[in-house]
């Protein structure tokens, strides 16, 4: 048996790195090549609410239509492009904060003792163990205008009328900083936990004051940490469509509230295939700049 | 009669684990061949088997006791909390469901597109207790009634917190959609918080009405009379969602809410389970609104089609219905069970309005697809405020 595998040229090795290729293959690229396919056709009504792409001509003639219409629709209209450039905006902005607050928590967790930093990584980890959906209901409680927070602040006697918090873009950003938070501070710990700490006291050998140390030393090593945390929280923010939905301003114009639209109101399978890969191949640029930046922290010669 | 997110997929798990029944192991055999015609003869071949799919708290868990109690069918009840989700399973095909519920608008589509199987009204006994008026008005969705008969209607209307908004103005017109279209009054329940429901074919026709226009218009001039009126009072609305505006009603969030006559029962009835701080009232607007209907229909591949029409028959017991009604607060289909509906019910006007409401009412009609995608722009560019 393992003599007929191995002429087949399936080592024990080749066979372990085979399941994440076939991984890939199906639950990414077959999916995408199914939205792919769904993007060049036309509606109709009918069950499945499309054409197909390839029908019978003739006897002998099988004819593929690809219908290019849809992604020029994209570009005629410029609800697609306003509402892409305000995800990424939302999803930019949502990112610095997360970086701003995750950097210190994960700085300090990577600095604390061993036994501390075990129960720390947990709390940061907690979150997950409760539906993320209930946690964003939670928010609601937390932000109306006789929910948690105004209550405090009228009792403390900041303020003498409730603050409309819920249904603006503030709940938005306190939605997604919060829901994705754990993705910024998990790799940045993981980063920041390898530093070598003899580097910090070489700098100050050399004369740097500690945030010098901090500036020249720990953020750059801690880059492939900042880049892999920013893209886990930027990535899926985009595409975010529960948080806005549920605490934002109904006036908030996200591409998961398009795709929403083109797919359920329109009932237009294709345009909102024609949506979702030109949202994937937005993504898809930061990953290939990360991929760079990465074979780069290589050393440039072992491409990973 | 709601737009839902991750909820609904969390509910679709939700699946009833009924009791077993003595009798099930009486059934015959699943002997059910690709192809074989529809069973003639009384006695079905199919598996004691039947595969519901509803939305969520829609029914009295009695009724499926009793139905599994007397028929010896077992029911797989699932639950579904928005007409796009059912809508996207049923046109992908090969549900596994025999009987679903779409609201009537969406279910006018759904027989276009050939998604379900003809009634055959020999297996369903109880047809003539269905009410005529009811029957004429779906006929309008559904050609001859040929594929879905009524389980529940309900009305597009305005539910408001009667405490706050006589606050603000003792005389506001709570029987109008002034509350929410003239922007001189609704400036005034700007703060307070007016919600509409995130359903573009149902506001603007609502806003057409209010306009004494056409409600089905497909004319683009008439939508865009609606969107400007729309438009001018966009700045006093807080929330557009479909399920949201529930509870923000029900804890005095918002006080003006166009919504749904059953959910804005549930509100009201969850605020005054809250205690006496927020009375929610229900009222239809007397510039006349839209009436919808959700529909029992059986899809074309369902897989025990004759026990969906005994299942379809049994709710259609006077009894059945009237049970239903008094459990989920809905008006039903079925003028036999209407005496055996408890007073309480029978006599909310929210529920079962006067014959002269009644009159005024008007179907949401489905649209064609261009003109969808038309009042789908036009619906953003309202919620955008652009």
């Amino acid at each position: 048996m393992t003599a007929r595998l191995k002429r087949l040229g399936l080592r024990g090795r080749n066979l372990v790195t085979a399941v994440p290729y076939l991984w890939l293959i199906v639950f990414f690229l077959i999916p995408f090549a199914i939205v792919l396919k769904i993007s060049f056709s036309t509606t109709q009504i009918a069950m499945p609410p499309y054409e197909p792409l390839l029908h019978w001509a003739g006897e002998k003639m099988l004819q593929i239509q690809l219908n290019l219409a849809n992604f020029a629709f994209l570009v005629q209209d410029d609800l697609y492009g306003t509402a892409y450039l305000n995800s990424i905006w939302v999803a930019g902005v949502s990112t610095l904060i997360c970086l701003l607050i995750g950097y210190p928590i994960a700085y300090a967790i990577a600095r604390s003792s061993p036994s501390t930093r075990n129960i720390l990584m947990l709390l940061v980890v907690l979150p997950f163990w409760t539906s993320f959906l209930l946690r964003v209901y939670a928010w609601i409680g937390i932000l109306k205008n006789n929910g948690l927070l105004n209550n405090f602040l009228l009792w403390i006697g900041v303020i003498d009328q409730p603050f409309q918090m819920l249904q603006t873009d503030f709940a938005v950003y306190v939605g997604i900083v919060y829901s994705y938070l754990p993705f910024m501070i998990l790799p940045l710990y993981a980063n920041l936990e390898k530093l070598d700490l003899t580097l910090l006291e070489a700098a100050e050998d050399l004369g740097c004051r500690p945030w010098q140390a901090f500036y020249k030393v720990t953020l750059p090593l801690s880059k492939p940490g900042i880049i892999a945390g920013c893209l886990l929280v930027f990535i899926p923010a985009v595409g975010e469509f529960v948080i806005p939905s549920l605490l934002g301003d109904p006036g908030m114009l996200m591409i998961g509230k398009v795709l929403w639209t083109e797919f359920f109101n329109n009932r237009d399978w294709p345009v909102a295939s024609a949506v979702a890969i030109a949202l994937l191949l937005f993504l898809v640029i930061p990953i290939m700049f990360y991929q760079r930046a990465q074979d780069a922290e290589a050393g440039g010669g072992v491409h990973r | 009669m709601s737009i839902s997110i991750r909820a609904g997929l969390v509910g679709l798990l939700a699946a009833t684990a009924l009791a077993g029944c003595g009798k099930k192991q009486e059934a015959p055999p699943a002997a059910e061949t690709a192809g074989a015609p529809a069973a003639t003869a009384p006695a079905s071949t199919e598996e004691k088997v039947v595969n519901v799919y509803n939305w969520s708290d829609y029914i009295d868990p009695k009724t499926l006791e009793q139905f599994t109690a007397e028929t010896g069918i077992k029911v797989n009840y699932d639950v579904f909390d928005s007409n796009e989700v059912l809508e996207t399973k049923l046109l992908a095909g090969n549900t596994g469901y025999d009987v679903v519920v779409p609201s009537a608008s969406f279910l006018e589509r759904q027989i276009k597109a050939g998604v379900f199987r003809k009634l055959d009204r020999s297996k369903i006994p109880n047809w003539d207790k269905l009410d005529a008026e009811v029957l004429q008005r779906v006929a309008l969705h559904d050609p001859g009634n040929e594929h879905s008969v009524n389980f529940m209607w309900g009305t597009t209307g305005i539910g408001y917190n009667e405490g706050k908004v006589k606050a603000i103005d003792p005389n506001a017109p709570v029987d109008s959609f002034r509350m929410v279209f003239d922007p001189a009054v609704a400036a005034k329940f700007k703060d307070c918080g007016i919600s509409v429901l995130d359903a573009p074919s149902e506001i603007v026709g609502v806003a057409l009405a209010y306009l004494g226009k056409d409600p089905n218009s497909q004319a683009e001039a008439d939508l865009k009379l609606a969107e400007d009126l729309l438009m001018k009072v966009r700045p006093y609305i807080r929330m557009i969602h479909s399920s949201n505006y529930i509870d923000a009603l029900a804890n005095g969030e918002i006080c003006v809410a166009v919504g749904w006559s059953g959910d804005i029962l549930q509100a009201r009835d969850r605020a005054a389970e809250a205690g006496p701080g927020n009375v929610i009232k229900y009222s239809v607007p007397k510039e006349g609104t839209i009436i919808w209907f959700d529909m029992f229909a059986i899809p074309a591949d369902a897989p025990h089609p004759d026990n969906a029409h005994t299942f379809i028959d049994f709710m259609n017991r006077p009894e059945m219905a009237a049970a239903n009604s008094d459990f989920i607060n809905y008006a039903n289909g079925n003028s036999a069970s209407f005496e055996k509906i408890s007073e309480e019910v029978r006599s909310d006007p929210g529920i079962f309005p006067s014959a002269e409401v009644k009159a005024k009412l008007f179907p949401d009609l489905a649209e064609s697809a261009e003109f969808t995608r038309l009042l789908n722009r036009s619906w953003t560019r309202f919620t955008t405020g652009k």
